[in-house]
């Protein structure tokens, strides 16, 4: 039982493929994320974006939700600090999900499942290259159970 | 049930090349809600808006999904079409699957299997979507200038002209800016302050314009159409209406230790004083930092001279509130501070001067008359070093990294100035690029080498040392390899240009950003470069990036115009996307009120019925006319109880939910 069970994780690393949710604030990360489209550069197709006015919209109920759901990893990107368009939308952000973050390590889900980034609206780059970044990270952690709800099947 | 329409474009085979559209679009006819699932080339088209337009009356849709490119590009046209149709336009959602997926990913099942997930979130959300309808509000008909310079002043008169009223605000005592202390300008080399004075005048006789000089915005509150700037007057300590501008109290005064700014410190001036003859308003102010009066209590001579009986010891600062429909943010400049550059021995030798100093030298009204004269010693020099690229398209942290535009313009201008006036002084200028993009630039950085035999030397200077009454100028010819050494009498430092000190400090007052070297940033760099992320504030001239004259003014009268668009607009629209609370759920801690940047959100008490009894009860309650809806009171919230329009915790949970499928 033991053994087969183990068998099974290494198959399913083998062709795991992570699924992201991305959060982008409308203003600057997902108008990023679409320089990055206009630019042509390349990212996994399994990241997903999920429009926000801001980021301070992102609830971490939202990203307990992902997880729950199945996701293995989540990525927050708003304008930089100084630059949210609703000025000071993105401190709030960055507090709450640093408390946040610690809040996941505790209930025992990696911390690097989360990322929080400010990308601005010219960092395609950026944008293409924190995904890729998040993208290894969680490979290397391979698939989150931790959270999953067990009733979910992908 | 939802009626859902899904239309996919194909977007000519910039979608279709990497997404299967026809499957998707059958994949899509699959969700629940959607009744109708299609695909077009370019539903941007005519056609395709109106095959849209058709769908929903025939197919009776009350909700649509186009999955298409952004919705930052074309979110706008389909709602409009919608519009059009009879449908609420805020019940169309785009699934961006150019920008988000056949742009970036190059396998197509991937790209297929992605669009159908990203189209799947669309409908997901866009079945909780609800009708929402924009308020409209009112719009002030008064706009606000913030900056008397140049830009400053053009974006006045234009607006003033279209016939709306204007305030500008100038921090110093006079309107003019950086252009009034400037001798001539290129390429043309046509006096500054001949073109730059009459444009002045015009300002401060223009019925519609209304100058407050020495003032500064103290409190920018409300939002587009409606803000509500609190402008502190500084006192003047003379009576603006009284004074006629004789100029008897400046001449008596006996404070005489102050640099003057406007003749950037080269002389210096009275305590009691215009900063130059062609001031607007032409109104002396008395620094009260330098008066004796205001230190010792004794002298006074000035009000004892006035026969106007202007000076005013008791004035003190006044606030004035106004409502405007539209700001334009004109601050200018400045030029760096060098006290990190001491190889070029600038602040050591008062023969190192940086070249707006040097503007002031030329000038006929400067403190030399316009001869040239070594500061030391006032006498003629008879070889000029210019140094370019002081502090610009410098990596390291004491410079900046971009390029400060128009140095190497002026720097020409001012080697010919010399040249012209005395063919016998040696002109050499040391560069690292000459940068002359600009109609007639590069001819006229030409002619400064091939008609006045100026030495252009492309290479860095380590040092000037210094040395006797001499500088002597170390170099090196980056071209030959050689080092150079100059024994000039003069040196002038293009020094780069920054951006104001206290952009930051007005930005956060605006709500507007500045980038990494603090000017403040456009919308767009390439289609709004004179809007900022602010409905209703708009940028003119040197405070968004370096400038030169030119560009300014046609900047300024862009910036005019956005704001006369906006003006003449009788109504404006609201963003129906705002925060709401629900008052059964509201525990009235007031968390919200906290931390919205608007002021959106405030307390009010309600009554209701429970059990037979009247209950009054505290709660918030959102102000839809200030909320921009950034949504951040939601997350704040304890019990739950506020939720934004269109951004609903809700559908983004069901967006994460089809996502996550
Ligand atoms: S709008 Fe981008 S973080 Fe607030």
């Amino acid at each position: 039982m033991l053994l087969e069970s183990k068998e099974n994780l290494t198959i399913d690393k083998e062709e795991f493929k992570p699924l992201i949710v991305a959060f982008c604030c409308n203003w600057c990360s997902y108008a990023g994320a679409d320089l990055a489209g206009t630019s042509r550069l390349n990212y996994p197709a399994n990241i997903r974006i999920i429009k926000v006015p801001c980021s301070c919209r992102v609830n971490p109920n939202f990203v307990l939700r992902a997880f729950q759901n199945g996701a293995d990893g989540v990525v927050i990107a708003g304008c930089h600090p100084g630059d949210c368009h609703y000025s000071t939308g993105n401190y709030f952000a960055r507090r709450r999900l640093t408390l946040f973050t610690s809040l996941l390590n505790y209930i025992g889900i990696e911390s690097e499942r989360l990322k929080v980034d400010w990308i601005s609206a010219a960092e395609a780059n950026k944008f293409a290259t924190v995904m890729n970044d998040v993208l290894e990270k969680v490979h290397k952690l391979g698939p989150n159970r931790k959270l999953r709800d067990v009733r979910w099947k992908r | 049930m939802a009626r859902i329409g899904v239309f996919v474009c194909w977007c000519g085979s910039n979608i279709a090349a990497t997404v299967d559209v026809k499957e998707v679009a059958k994949e899509a006819a699959k969700m629940s809600g959607v009744v109708l699932s299609t695909d077009y080339q370019y539903m941007c088209s005519e056609i395709g808006q109106n095959l849209l337009r058709n769908a929903i009356k025939k197919e009776k849709l009350d909700r649509v999904v186009v999955a298409a490119c952004s919705p930052r590009m074309h979110e706008v046209t389909f709602r409009k079409a919608a519009e059009l149709a009879g449908l609420n336009p805020y019940l169309v959602e785009i699934a961006n699957i150019r920008e988000h997926c056949s742009w970036v990913h190059k396998n197509k099942d991937e790209a297929t299997e992605k669009a159908i997930a990203l189209v799947r979130a669309a409908v997901a959300k866009v079945t909780l979507n609800q009708e929402l309808i924009p308020g409209e509000i009112g719009i002030e008909k008064r706009a606000l200038v913030i900056g008397g310079g140049i830009a400053g002043i053009q974006t006045a008169l234009d607006i003033a002209d279209a016939g709306y009223m204007v305030d500008v605000i100038e921090k110093t005592p006079s309107i003019g800016g950086k252009m009034a202390q400037i001798d001539k300008t290129f390429p043309t080399l046509d006096c500054s302050a001949c073109i730059l004075t009459p444009k002045m005048v015009d300002a401060s006789m223009h019925p519609n314009i209304n100058l407050h000089t020495y003032s500064e915005v103290e409190k920018v509150s409300g939002y587009v159409g409606n803000f509500e700037v609190t402008i502190n007057k500084k006192a003047r300590s003379v009576i603006i209406e009284k004074c006629s501008g004789c100029g008897v109290c400046i001449e008596k005064c006996p404070s005489r230790k102050t640099k003057s700014e406007f003749e950037e410190g080269l002389v210096n001036r009275k305590a009691i004083y215009t900063p130059f003859p062609q001031a607007v308003p032409n109104v002396p102010v008395i620094d009260r930092e330098a008066c004796i009066k205001f230190k010792t209590g004794k002298c006074g001579i000035c009000k004892k001279v006035c026969t106007a009986e202007a000076i005013d010891f008791e004035q003190e600062d006044t606030k004035i509130i106004q409502k405007y429909g539209a700001i334009v943010v004109s601050t200018g400049y400045d030029l760096i501070d060098l006290a990190k550059f001491g190889e070029y021995a600038y602040g050591e030798d008062p023969d190192v001067i940086t070249s707006l100093e040097f503007e002031r030298i030329t000038n006929a009204a400067g403190p030399t008359a316009g001869k040239l004269l070594r500061p030391s010693n006032n006498e003629k020099p008879e070889k000029v070093v210019f140094i370019q690229c002081v502090g610009s398209r410098d990596k390291t942290c004491r410079g900046k990294t971009y390029c400060s535009k128009i140095c190497c313009m002026y720097t020409a201008k001012h080697a010919m100035l010399i040249k012209e006036k005395y063919p016998d002084i040696e002109v050499h200028v040391f560069y690292i690029d000459v940068r002359t993009p600009g109609k007639n630039f590069d001819e006229f950085q030409r002619r400064a080498v091939e008609e006045y035999g100026v030495n252009y030397i492309k290479g860095m200077v380590g040092k000037v040392f210094p040395d006797g009454d001499k500088l002597r100028v170390y170099g090196v010819d980056a071209l030959s390899g050689d080092t150079i050494e100059i024994d000039a009498d003069l040196v002038v430092l293009a020094a780069a240009t920054k951006a104001k000190e206290d952009a930051e400090e007005l930005g956060r007052k605006l709500s507007i950003s500045t980038d990494t070297n603090n000017f403040f940033t456009e919308a767009h760099p390439k289609l709004r470069p004179v809007e900022t992320h602010s409905a209703g504030i708009y940028l003119a001239g040197a405070c968004q990036g370096p400038k030169d004259i030119p560009e300014t003014v046609a900047q300024a009268s862009a910036a005019a115009s956005k704001a006369i668009i906006l003006l003449s607009k009788s109504k404006l629209i609201n963003n129906p996307c705002v925060a709401k609370v629900d008052e059964t759920i509201c525990c009235g801690c007031l968390e919200c009120t906290n931390i919205c940047p608007y002021e959106a959100i405030a307390s009010t008490i309600i009554e209701y019925r429970d059990h037979g009894k009247m209950i009054k009860k505290l709660v918030s309650e959102v102000n839809e006319a200030l909320c921009q809806g950034c949504g951040g009171c939601t997350v704040t919230c304890r019990p739950g109880a506020i939720d934004l329009k269109g951004f609903s915790n809700k559908q983004i949970l069901a967006e994460v939910d089809a996502l996550c499928f």
